[in-house]
């Protein structure tokens, strides 16, 4: 039976949440403002480890740790670093949590950390993760860069996890090492190989491209 | 695009804020990394000592059981129990009967994005690598990570002759990497392509490494004789 007094709770909860600036700061990472399909920020790891799902997602899930954590400290400390040093700090504290992520990921998978390779390291260096804490938390309150952390994180994971998908499929055969397609299916190695992390990307990019242009035009 | 809330920034432009702030920071990035590094450190190691027993029984088929033994000063081998030394170790395996199934060796060197660390088998016997195995890499995935996944390159390892001349004092020929389809001789490494220098360096290690322990093991083989 349909309760209208819930209904019409239901509407409002949802209609504000749509247009609540905190949702927004989440939302633009996912798609609009999306790091890789639409900044196209962070391309080392992103061409790089895509190779399959599972490093796809690792490695997605390393950096929006990095991420989330360093934008709690940048916004936190926001007041107490001066302008003049304030890149030397955020990349002392963007290296500090790769440490701890690399320690990390050794005491979960000794597998898994050699997979990654020198790719966790360099996440130091991912210029999504700088320009988040230079753009977005050294200006914004802790609550807001935490959502915007999450928004770009969970952005990341998502292009790295569609990019490392298509990778290994069409390139292994499988979906997380599990084989599921017909034993006479002849892998295409390139798409393992970097050229094919490019072509995959412009797939990807293109698939945006004509998403984004639709809706705008509607 | 979002937008953002403009809070007023420490622009004072003495020394003390900055030296301050760095100081800050730093000691709290230092405390983090420590907590951290203590905090996993025993699993670390753990899954490490883990990796390591199954990368022995990849190399050396066939073994079921595993020993641990240090070069001694007398150029010889004794067995260690003491979990702590890391030093000069190689490892004996044994199969059902007890028979050694060969002797793994651990060897380093300079891969292309840092140090590669690999364990060999080594089968006095055959007088001939028997297996192969990456413990650590950082080589790029895709690329130099191949010297772990080309079946073509792990076929080197299937029996690398590793031969002592009549004296056993050295090698009839040092393991050494050649290009890709240039492989002559049963003691030369046929490298990758598109893994260049990844693999002249596993040929380049191994050759070096192979040279040191090859003819200290085979000299002293009755020293692995026995399981027990």
């Amino acid at each position: 039976m349909n309760n209208p007094i819930s209904d019409v709770h239901k509407k409002d909860f949802f209609s504000s949440l749509k247009n609540s600036p905190s949702t927004d700061e989440f939302i633009k990472g996912l798609w609009k403002e999306n790091p890789v399909f639409v900044q196209v920020m962070g391309m080392c790891p992103v061409l790089a480890v895509s190779n399959t799902a599972e490093n796809a997602l690792a490695m997605g899930l390393a950096t929006a740790f990095v991420l989330l954590m360093s934008n709690l400290l940048v916004s936190s400390l926001r007041n107490f670093i001066p302008k003049q040093v304030r890149i030397a700090c955020y990349v002392l504290i963007i290296a500090t949590f790769v440490t701890i992520t690399d320690y990390a990921i050794q005491a979960i998978s000794v597998e898994l950390h050699k997979s990654l390779g020198a790719f966790i390291y360099l996440i130091v260096v991912n210029c999504l993760i700088l320009s988040r804490a230079e753009a977005f938390a050294s200006k914004n309150t802790i609550g807001k860069s935490m959502l915007d952390a999450l928004g770009m994180g969970v952005g990341f994971i998502f292009a790295l996890f569609c990019l490392g998908a298509v990778r290994e499929v069409l390139g292994s055969g499988s979906f997380f090492g599990f084989s599921f397609l017909p034993n006479d299916f002849q892998a295409w190695i390139l798409m393992i190989l970097p050229a094919g992390g490019f072509f995959t990307l412009a797939g990807w990019l293109l698939f945006f491209n004509v998403i984004n242009e639709r809706r705008s035009e509607v | 695009m979002t937008e953002t809330q403009t809070i007023p920034q420490n622009t004072n432009t003495s020394i003390m804020p900055m030296l301050r702030a760095m100081v800050g920071i730093g000691v709290l990035c230092a405390l983090l990394i420590v907590l951290t590094f203590e905090g996993t450190l025993p699993r670390i190691e753990r899954l490490k000592a883990e990796a390591l027993e199954k990368a022995i029984f990849r190399v050396l088929p066939g073994t079921v059981a595993t020993k641990t033994f240090q070069l001694d000063q007398n150029n010889g081998f004794t067995a260690v129990y003491d979990k702590g030394r890391t030093e000069s170790l190689v490892f004996a395996g044994y199969d059902q009967e007890g028979q050694l199934t060969g002797v793994a060796v651990e060897a380093s060197g300079q891969g292309y994005a840092d140090v590669l660390r690999i364990l060999y088998g080594y089968h006095p016997g055959k007088q001939s690598i028997i297996g192969y195995y990456v413990l650590e890499s950082k080589e790029t995935p895709g690329l130099g990570d191949r010297i772990e996944k080309d079946a073509d390159f792990l076929a080197n390892f299937e029996a690398l002759d590793v031969s002592l001349t009549d004296d056993f004092s050295e090698l009839n020929n040092v393991v050494v990497p050649v290009k890709h389809g240039n492989k002559e001789h049963p003691w030369q490494i046929d490298g990758v392509t598109g893994a260049t220098i990844s693999s002249r360096a596993i040929g380049n290690i191994l050759g070096a490494s192979t040279q040191y322990w090859v003819p200290l093991i085979y000299d002293n083989q009755q020293d692995f004789s026995s399981e027990d």
